[in-house]
């Protein structure tokens, strides 16, 4: 089966060329190939973007367990839907992904529906208890890409210590969800004036800042490749830069609602604005949108987390931390380029060219020919509402769900076939 | 003027027109709270549900009380804040008494936001009984009440509100109220119990108790939550009266004819020396009395919206 994308913008981490691509069952074949060419299918992208499936190393898909909010069917739809052709769901399932039994079991799901790419991130501890570290061999063998208690912050540091260590046996790294829970307490959103306004109790940006700082020591302490989630403070990203310039093996991510939204929209008290981490103020968001431009944040991810609307429309307190993200990745992420934060190929290097190093992918994050045909055709000025009907996920919990957004996937190609085409 | 809204939900939405309006029913109501027969006919019909999440007495009284008075009928309902001791959602157990057809709510909760919650999924009208740590708009009326019936306008007014700030509602309704009314507020406790953002309040942040106090013409003292000992806000309740509490002495920086004010219930010889509790500069009692009038007040603006009443039902008092 050949397929042809002819007049391409393509778009790398480096440069954009001009281009007619080439793909050749799983693999892209050429990027120069005639405009001519005869394939079994041909899509003219004439006036449009083509840049790599995107890679969203943190997600959550509920599966197994929880397939109540999301399965990695429904996942892999909302990834595709959203330009995203592999992503990395966290451990908290049910049970949690603790061993290679369960690390086999979503990768082969994913591979049967053969939409989106699963790369596990494995428990580092069993049960995400934060005690005894997991049979970490095992899983990487079964395709366990990194390990993390995401959700669970580990408190005690010589476990983290360990696992860092043990992790780095096999190649692998660690994640750390950097959360004090004692620091945070009960708190429900940024500790800031809004707080103060609404009574929400609040989560000190020093909750976040303190185990950041912890986990780069153990990065120091271990030399394993410790990887920050989603930062949200401007602190944090003081610490990561100074652990970078000690030339420590430390990397981070931000999301787009952390560099898209501030806390004074909790004024509302809109269930749909509780997230971990909270949303933070203003300057926090502005030294997210200027550590994505200077290169400070290796990453964008969406820390997509689908709950039920009953687990949503609940008394604040009571309500679920978490928003589905996969398909306002892109447009979010786009507003950045279109009001010239970043560039079109900065885009790709924080989409899908550094989590692909990241996560030692060397067949993908970049059209080239001979690797995997994980493509995007990108309408950047296609505007629309982000109807249910165009949701794909399982959950509505998305504060964007009824706005207008601009950039969307028109054409996604996974492994050489269009697994989602916006629909007309 | 007039009060539109289908509910009262906290200080922080109101004008100053619509909490002047309010206090004017109030003070009308307070004439018959002093009546041998303490009974209008003004909500005959009308069915009154004291929805409870949290335990109260004091307030629920109030307002049972309240209710009463204007001849509704009045319903206690009480229940546990978490969602999860019945299995029903909150919206569950509103909307099951809203179909028993019920004119009004009157709703504490332990979880700031709540009420508002609640509001938005029902016809019936709603009156914050206190949510979480965010409102208790009635409690702020009838501090008002009562403030203005000692000092006339509260406009230019220097109020003191001492004590744990950040976890109290009645601080906030008092703050925003007061605030929007034209008064001077200082606020005062000890650093593990105020706000680390409170420019929001517009108030001034006193380094002492004597700072506080002096030149007040209003006093009000915050309940200390003897359960809060020992959870790292205070280490004794003891050091707390020594550095926080109310003395006579203190009282005596304030201006001559201060009054001293308190939500209650009141801990003697912790926040509040009994022989303050109990000085003629005391006007604690009489904002219980107040309390009624003002519950009176809301349950008569909103309990008569329902069901398109005209609103010169009012004149046939």
């Amino acid at each position: 089966m050949k397929t042809l994308l002819k007049n391409c913008k393509i778009v790398n981490y480096d440069k954009t060329i001009d281009g007619n691509i080439l793909i050749d069952g799983e693999i892209i074949a050429s990027l120069s190939a005639s405009a001519d060419e005869k394939a079994d299918k041909t899509i003219d992208c004439k006036g449009k973007y083509v840049v790599p499936g995107l890679i969203d190393m943190h997600v959550h898909f509920r599966d197994p367990g929880l397939d109540y909010k999301e399965d990695i069917i429904s996942g892999s739809k909302a990834a595709a839907a959203g330009g995203v052709t592999a992503v990395c769901p966290m451990a908290n399932t049910k049970p949690v992904n603790d061993n290679s039994t369960i690390t086999k079991y979503m990768i082969e799901k994913g591979k049967d529906f053969g939409v989106c790419d699963i790369f596990p991130i494995g428990a580092m501890t069993k049960k995400m208890d934060g005690e005894e570290l997991t049979e970490m061999g095992d899983m990487a063998e079964a395709g366990a890409i990194g390990f993390s208690d995401d959700g669970k912050p580990v408190c005690s540091a010589e476990v983290f210590r360990r696992a860092a260590e043990y992790a780095s046996q096999f190649n692998s790294f660690v994640i750390s969800h950097a959360e004090d829970k004692s620091l945070a307490g009960a708190g429900v959103i940024n500790d800031c004036e809004t707080a103060t306004v609404t009574g929400l109790r609040g989560i000190p940006a020093e909750s976040e800042e303190v185990m950041v700082a912890r986990d780069i020591l153990m990065s120091k302490l271990t030399g394993t490749h410790v990887h920050i989630c989603h930062i949200s403070t401007k602190g944090t990203l003081e610490l990561i830069r100074w652990a970078k310039a000690k030339g420590l093996n430390v990397t981070c991510e931000v999301t787009p609602h952390h560099f898209k939204l501030d806390d004074t929209e909790l004024l509302s008290y809109d269930t749909n604005f509780k997230m971990n981490p909270p949303l933070r103020g203003k300057e926090d968001v502005e030294a997210m949108i200027e550590g994505l431009k200077n290169g400070d944040i290796d990453c964008i991810v969406t820390d997509h987390a689908p709950h039920h609307i009953d687990e949503k429309n609940v008394e604040f307190d009571l309500a679920m931390f978490g928003i589905t993200g996969l398909q306002t990745l892109l447009p979010l992420s786009l507003e950045l380029v279109s009001k010239g934060v970043i560039s079109m190929n900065d885009f790709v290097r924080l989409t899908s060219y550094n989590p692909a190093k990241l996560l030692k992918k060397a067949d993908r994050g970049e059209i080239a020919e001979g690797k995997l045909a994980d493509i995007v055709v990108v309408d950047t000025e296609k505007e629309y509402e982000f109807t249910l009907e165009l949701n794909q996920s399982k959950s509505t919990n998305s504060p964007f769900i009824g706005k207008m957004l601009k950039g969307a996937a028109l054409y996604t190609i996974k492994n050489g076939k269009v697994v989602f085409e916006f629909p007309a | 003027m007039s009060y539109k809204r289908k509910d009262l939900l906290g200080m922080i939405d109101l004008s100053s027109e619509e909490i002047t309006y309010l206090l004017d029913t109030a003070q009308t109501f307070c004439e018959i709270n002093e009546r041998d027969v303490k009974k209008v006919p003004t909500l005959k019909g009308r069915t009154v549900i004291n929805l409870f999440f949290e335990p109260s007495t004091r307030t629920r009284t109030s307002f049972e009380i309240a209710g009463k008075r204007l001849s509704a009928d009045t319903v206690n309902f009480s229940a546990s804040s978490s969602s999860t001791t019945k299995g029903e959602t909150l919206i569950d157990t509103v909307k099951n008494m809203e179909y028993m057809h019920s004119d009004v709510f009157v709703v504490r909760h332990a979880y700031s936001g709540s009420v508002k919650f609640i509001s938005e999924n029902t016809d019936a009208s709603v009156i914050n009984a206190g949510d979480g740590l965010n409102e208790h708009p009635t409690q702020a009326l009838l501090d008002l009440l009562t403030i203005r019936q000692h000092k006339g306008d509260i406009k230019g007014l220097e109020i003191a509100i001492i004590g744990d700030i950040t976890h109290s509602r009645v601080a906030r309704s008092d703050i925003w109220a007061m605030k929007k009314l034209g008064a001077n507020v200082r606020l005062f406790g000890p650093p593990t119990m105020l706000p680390k953002y409170i420019e929001p309040f517009g108030c001034r942040k006193c380094a002492t108790m004597e700072e506080a106090v002096e030149g007040a013409d209003v006093v009000m003292m915050l309940r200390v939550q003897r359960e809060r000992q020992g959870k790292l806000l205070l280490p004794s309740t003891r050091e707390y009266a020594k550095f926080f509490g109310l003395t006579n002495q203190k009282l005596n920086l304030a201006k001559e004819d201060a009054i001293v004010m308190h939500p209650g219930p009141i801990n003697r010889g912790v926040e509040l020396m009994s022989n303050v509790a109990d000085c003629s500069r005391s006007v604690i009692l009489p904002q219980v009395s107040n309390g009624v009038a003002v519950r009176m007040a809301a349950l008569y603006l909103l309990g008569l919206k329902k069901g398109g009443q005209s609103e010169n039902t009012a004149e046939k008092l």
